[in-house]
Parts: structure tokens; sequence; C-alpha cells
């Protein structure tokens, strides 16, 4: 299913559904679950050499992207989360040999599933950062952020609005 | 009810000037669990840590939450503070507000401080789902595998085994040696490279803690570190070496000659061979490639002039299981095929030939005997043409990195050259001179001043033929002129490559290599001699190119690794591994499909109390788990947990914020 995303002026409306709406200045929140052994050390050494990015991502350390089990992103998204990005090291750099393996096929059944549930493909975004690619870790921050602006909050599924 | 302890830090000015860190405090300290929220200007100093020691008991916290630098940073170093507490280390757990939040949100203080209170509150959360865990015991296996026979290995193996460790020396070809064997001299000393190499391989032949396994492969390893099994493929010598006294009749009667790769294929060699007369061992293999008895059933006579009935035609290829602890892989080089440098007329011109052919031809147990010849008519060169970084520095038809030695062996050639032939003279191509090193830029300068060798600073055009001279045309960049030089001999100095079987051996291993083949280390300046994988390590050119001193501190730095390892009867390993609750597990064994390292395996256990039904569920061996988690993911029934990343920690924290 695609969804349209739709602009207005002075508030945000989430993509998925029309009713919900956000002040101009909404700001998304995303959580970012990264491997150990690459994608964090990129995302720390984009701190030591001081890239900035958007400060909406929250970072779970995870040992390998294949521990990532599809439930996380599915309570992400119904608890706190407007948008996830998982990343791990590059396919065939796999700390553990072949996990990465693993999560790409997972990540890619579980994006098609939530994509026919109704949430808009880049809820949910995927990258490849080794330990070396520190700006590139930054770019893709920056890339996903704006991807998640664009497509409003997620509020009827938030911890708060459940309540 | 969880007691937690929040304790976060300034970090100077890195953290306390771009987050709010009072408003931190005042925040986190309002989290129902958190029993005390502490501020100080460096946690990881010793008044940081005896603050953490203190709450522990003053509060009687049952986890700890620091929020400073990246657990990559200083997570043991905070762990260790709890367990001096008499804390349970791993009921720690690290907030990242440096890296991931004061230092890329410079501009937006506010931002950055309410990230770092969604990360903290991530780690409180996470850390009241924390275990007690305890570091696991493994044993150690005290036998080091050595992979490859060049300098390298022959180096590591002799360090390792002074150490009173059994090590098992595998190489590939007939004798080990290695790039090393075929040099004539060595720079920048102008040392006899057999002189200095031949006693080394004797001692490893005759050492009582070596077992040199030749003609040889390694086919696989499982295991852990410290718990390794190799299988080792010894391939048919089609000679019982412990009939054979190397006499040599058989060679010196076999009538299938072959060329020598010894001799870059300038000579022929026979079927049954050593490789080169000081071979190590010194005992002749078949070629089976081309051993007419074994091809076609014809010959034999090796069998007949052998006295001591030696040759085994039906000998079989041998598979050898070892059990060891670590593993040092020296597994050399190759040389780039010029190939691509067509305009150089390479593979057209019998008198273009490569450095290691140059240096074979100059070697005094070489196919010429010393002396340099042309391949064309067996004419002795008197003006040589040297060109560097041929395939070197060259992403066009190469690759783009710098061979390191080629510089060296260069100027060694032109001095050689000088030594052979008195009245030749040298020309040397170059783009730049890269001469460091200890004696290095004196030896340069002495192939420079001494053998009167003219440096040219440009790249080759062209090579053409004009009567049986090579016109080599190039360019002079410092004077800024095309320039020919009417050569009898070009020499090229091809790139050094990593041997095309690397990639093969690291899955193999199961470690990790780069674009070009290398075995990838585990940091590229802190951790030079590891790899990824614990207890494997690289020795020498396997890992970038090098020249001898270095390759030679690398395999003693193996050594020393190895020898570390090795210092204890067992060695201690994270708890971070998987558990599973047999409760719940269905026996489905996804997990066991899907673990990189066969760590899972099944057993079977009562149905229930007392009952004599048995059904089939999971095991993880703690010692083989490396804790990546897989396992975790695929379990349907959620049967399995990998400790300190289990499924209550992380859905805390995701529900936290």
């Amino acid at each position: 299913m695609e969804t349209e995303v739709k602009e207005t002026k002075g508030q945000v409306v989430s993509a998925e559904n029309p009713g919900i709406v956000a002040p101009a200045d909404w700001q998304p929140v995303i959580m970012g679950i990264l491997c150990n052994w690459c994608s964090y050390a990129g995302s720390d050494l984009t701190g030591t050499s001081r890239i900035q990015y958007p400060p909406n991502i929250r970072i779970i350390r995870v040992p390998c992207s294949s521990r990532v089990d599809p439930w996380f992103i599915i309570k992400s998204l119904q608890t706190s989360a407007d948008g996830v990005l998982i990343s791990g090291c590059h396919p065939g750099d796999c700390h553990y040999i072949s996990g990465n393996y693993y999560a790409r096929r997972r990540f890619l059944v579980t994006k098609k599933l939530l994509n026919f549930v109704g949430y808009h493909e880049n809820r949910i975004q995927f990258s490849w950062v080794s330990a070396a690619e520190g700006p590139k870790f930054a770019k893709v921050v920056a890339k996903v952020t704006e991807d998640i602006k664009k497509l409003g909050p997620l509020h009827k599924y938030k911890k708060e609005n459940l309540k | 009810m969880a007691r937690v302890g929040v304790f976060t830090c300034f970090c100077g000015a890195n953290i306390a000037d771009f987050v709010d860190v009072p408003r931190v405090v005042e925040e986190t300290r309002k989290i129902r669990e958190v029993r005390c929220s502490i501020e100080y200007k460096y946690m990881c100093s010793d008044p940081g840590q005896q603050m953490i020691r203190d709450a522990i008991v003053q509060q009687r916290l049952t986890s700890v939450v620091v929020a400073a630098c990246s657990p990559r940073m200083h997570e043991k170093t905070f762990r260790k503070a709890l367990s001096d507490a008499g804390m349970n280390p791993y009921l720690l757990e690290v907030a990242n507000i440096r890296e991931h939040s004061s230092w890329v949100h410079q501009k937006d203080k506010k931002a950055a401080t309410d990230k770092a209170i969604d990360l903290i509150r991530m780690a409180v959360a996470k850390s009241i789902a924390n275990e007690q865990l305890y570091e696991i015991s493994v044993p150690v296996t005290k036998r080091a595998l050595v992979i490859g026979g060049g300098i390298a290995g022959i180096q590591a193996a002799l360090d390792i085994a002074d150490a009173r460790i059994p090590v098992t020396l595998v190489e590939k070809s007939p004798s080990i040696g290695g790039r090393m064997a075929q040099l004539d001299e060595t720079f920048p000393t102008l040392d006899c490279s057999q002189c200095i190499l031949t006693p080394k391989m004797v001692d490893v032949a005759s050492h009582p803690y070596i077992e040199l396994i030749p003609y040889s492969e390694v086919i696989e390893l499982d295991g852990f570190v410290g718990n390794y099994k190799a299988k080792i493929r010894k391939k048919a010598s089609y000679v019982n070496f412990a009939n054979c006294t190397g006499c040599g009749a058989c060679w010196q009667k076999c009538p299938v000659k072959v060329p020598n790769e010894y001799n870059m294929n300038i000579d022929k060699r026979k079927a049954i061979y050593t490789p080169f007369p000081q071979a190590v061992p010194n005992k002749p293999v078949i070629d089976a490639a081309h051993c007419t008895m074994l091809l076609k059933g014809k010959c034999g006579i090796c069998a007949k002039v052998c006295e001591k009935g030696a040759i085994d035609f039906k000998m079989q290829d041998e598979i050898i299981e070892r059990e060891i602890g670590a593993v040092v892989v020296a597994t050399g080089y190759d040389l780039w095929d010029p190939k691509p440098y067509e305009e150089y007329g390479v593979g057209r011109y019998k008198d273009i030939i490569t450095s290691l052919e140059f240096e074979r031809m100059v070697s005094a147990n070489g196919p010429t005997g010393g002396v340099p010849q042309r391949p064309s008519d067996g004419k002795v060169p008197k003006t040589v043409v040297f060109i560097k970084c041929i395939g070197s520095r060259d992403e066009a038809k190469g690759i783009e990195y710098c061979s390191k030695i080629c510089c060296m062996y260069t100027a060694k050639h032109a001095i050689l050259l000088h030594h052979k032939v008195h009245d030749s003279h040298a020309y040397i191509f170059y783009m730049d001179i890269r001469a460091a090193g200890k004696g290095y830029e004196e030896f340069v300068k002495k192939a420079q001043v001494d053998t009167a060798a003219t440096y040219l600073r440009g790249r080759v055009s062209k090579i053409y033929k004009k009567g049986d001279k090579l016109m080599v045309r190039g360019e002079d960049a410092q004077i800024g002129q095309l320039v020919e030089v009417e050569a009898d001999l070009v020499v090229l100095a091809t790139a050094i490559i990593a041997p095309k079987d690397n990639p093969n051996l690291a899955r193999l291993l199961g470690i990790s290599y780069d674009k070009y083949g290398y075995l990838s280390e585990a940091h590229p300046k802190l951790r030079p001699v590891e790899t990824a994988k614990a207890g494997i390590f690289l020795a020498g050119c396997t890992q970038a190119p090098k020249d001898i001193p270095d390759t030679v501190a690398q395999a003693s730095a193996c050594a020393a690794k190895v020898c570390g390892l090795f210092s204890g009867d067992t060695m201690k390993k994270d708890p971070m591994v998987s558990k599973v609750n047999t409760e719940f597990c269905s026996g489905c064994q996804n997990c066991v499909t899907v673990c990189p390292y066969g760590a899972i395996v099944t057993e079977e256990i009562p149905m229930g109390h007392g009952s004599k039904e048995m059904r089939v569920v999971s095991k993880v061996n703690e010692g083989v788990c490396q804790g990546c988690g897989s396992c975790v993911a695929i379990c349907r029934s959620m049967a399995i947990n990998l400790s300190g990343f289990t499924d209550p920690q992380i859905i805390n924290e995701i529900v936290a914020i």
C-alpha cells in the first residue's frame, strides 16, 4: 500500500491518518537500533569527529543486527517512536559472520508487513554503516529524520494517547 | 523495587558545555526507580568512581547507570568500580551522552539535554531488567597453529615454540621459506637472504616443540578461542618421507621437465622435485599434475632408481586433525600480473621481466648463476631500465595502494646489477621515492651515488623494439622533457597483492578481509595483529604489504599474543551468551540452523518431572557462543535469550521514552 504525503500549512498531518495532526514545530522521535561492532562504533566516530546531525534519534545498542526482533520495531512504533532506523555492518562484513544476512531478510519481510497494515514504508529504514563511516551515519540520520518529518506524527499509536 | 543510581559526568567541558547537566540530574531524579542522581566533573577518575562505590553501599543500589562517554570507552572501568563495591559488574548500564548527544548536537543545547535525559531514561529502564552475570571460565588447549611457512610463519612458530608451547606449522608448498627464500640479498644491509633465513628454517625442522606439516592446507576450523579444532589436508607427496634420505637420485633421473616456480619459470625443474637445494624438509615430492606415471601410468623411473623404495604411487591425501588454542595466519603475498600494461609490450617482448625474475637472475643459486641475462638471446645486459609502481598506486590498471617495498628493492637491484655487471648502467623511472625506515634513505643514496644509477622522475609511456634493443620512452618531470633510453633489459617492479586464496581462507577461519583480499586486523592502529575473531592473529603481508623487518616484528607480536592467551590454564569469557529456557523450548531447532558458530546443540530431556518420555530441546555451548543474538530473534517460542541483551531489557529501553 502506498500512502501519500500531504502538505498543509501551519501543522503537520500524519501520512497514515489525516485525523492526526501536530503543530508545525513538532519533532519526531526515531528509534535507532544499531549493531555494536559497526554502526554503533560508526555513530561513536560521528561523535568523536563532531559531525552534527538532527537530535531526534534515540540509540539502542545490540550486539548484532540479527538480534533485532521485528517485535522491537513494532513496539517502537506502538509506544514511543515515529520511525525506526536499524543499522548493521555492511553485508559480508558481519562481526558474527552471517548475522546481517538474516537481519536483511527479516527486515524486508517486516517492512512489507508493516506497509501492508498501513504504515508508510519510510517509517522503517535500514542502513549499513561501518565503524569507519562516521560521516555516513550523520547523513543517514539526517535523511531518516527528514523522511519522518514529512510523514508527520504517529500520535494515535503513542503511549500517552492510549492512556 | 529496583533502586537505581544515576551518575552523570561533565567530562570536563565535553558534556557540560552542550548539555545542561544540572537539569539532567533534576529530571532523572524524578524517575520512579532512581534513588540518587549525582553529577561529577570526571566520573571515570578515582574520586568519581569512589562516589559510585559510596552510593552503592549507602543507597543499597540494585543497578547503576553512568551517563558519560560511549560504553565502548569506559564500560570496563565502571564495571570494575561496581565489583569493587561488592556489586555484580553486569548490573551497570552506560548512557552514551557524549558521543551520541553533546558532541553531535553542539548547536542546540535544549535538544541535546532532552536527548541526554531520554538516553538516561532508557538506560535506567534497561538496568532494571539487568541480571547478575558471571564470567565464564573456558579451558585452553595450549597448541598454536601457524598457517604459512614464510619468514612470518617461521618467526611466529619459533617464538611461540621457544616459550615451550607446541606449534603446528602448516605450509602449502613442499618446503618452508616462502618468498624470502627466493631473494638474493636483502635491503638495506645487503645480507644474503638465504644465509639469514636457512638457519631459521633448520631450527623449525629440529625444534622439539614444532610439528612441521609441509605440502598441506588447512581445510576446516571449528570451535572458538582456546578450543579450536583444525582439519589439515596433507597432499599426497607420493614419497614416503620416513624412508627417503633426500639423496636426489630420483629427480636427476626423472625425464619430465616442468617450469620451475621457484625460479619464476625461467628454467625447468623435474616432475619429482625439491623446490630448492636448501629446502626444509629436504625431501622431494611428485608433482601429480605433470608426472607421467600418475597421469598415464608410464615411466616410474624414480621408483626404480630409489634404493630405499620410498616412492609410493598409491599414496592418498591424508586428513590430519589437531586440537589447537590459537591460530597465526601468515600466508604472505602474490605478485600482480603486469599484462594490462600493453603499451609496454608486456608479453610481446621477452626482455621485459618482473623484479622477482630479476632477483632470481642475480641470485647465486638462480637459473643464470648470478649474472643477469636477456631472456631473448642470453646476452648480459649493459643498460637496464627499472620501472617502479607497476600496478601499485595505479587506479586505472592496478590497485590504489603503495606496495611499500618496491622503492627499496629497486635500489637494491641497481646496486646488485652494478656488482654483477660492472660496466652496466641502471635507469630508474619512479613516481616518488618512499624510503622511510632505518637505514633506508641512506641505502637509496648509495644506489644513486655509489652505483651512479640514473633516477628519472616520471612515468614511462611506451616501450618499443629497435633492433635487439628496447626503446623506453618516458618523461623526466624534473626537467620537463621527454626522454628515450635504449635498454637491453626492462625490469618492472610489480605490485604486491594478497594471495588469491585469502578470501577462501578468511571464510574458512571466520575472519574478515578487505576489498583487496588482505585479511583485516581488529583495529588498524591499536590492535594490528589481532583479527576480530578472538584467538586468530595475523603476521606479515597477509594483512598488508610489508618489508622483512616489519613482518618479523609482527610475527613476534603474534607470538607474544599467543603466549599471553596461553598464560593460564583457563580463559575468562564474557557472560553475554545465549541461554535456553527449556520450559518454553519446542525443539524446532531454528536456532541450530541460524547459529553461525554451531554453538547450539540439541539434547533430550524428560517430558515432565520423573517422566520416561523424552523431548528434544536446544542447548547452548557457552564456550562457543559469541553472543550475537541471532537465535533470540529467530526463536518463535521466546525460549532463548541473550544475557545482557534480553528481550525485557531492550523492550524496557524502547518503552522508556
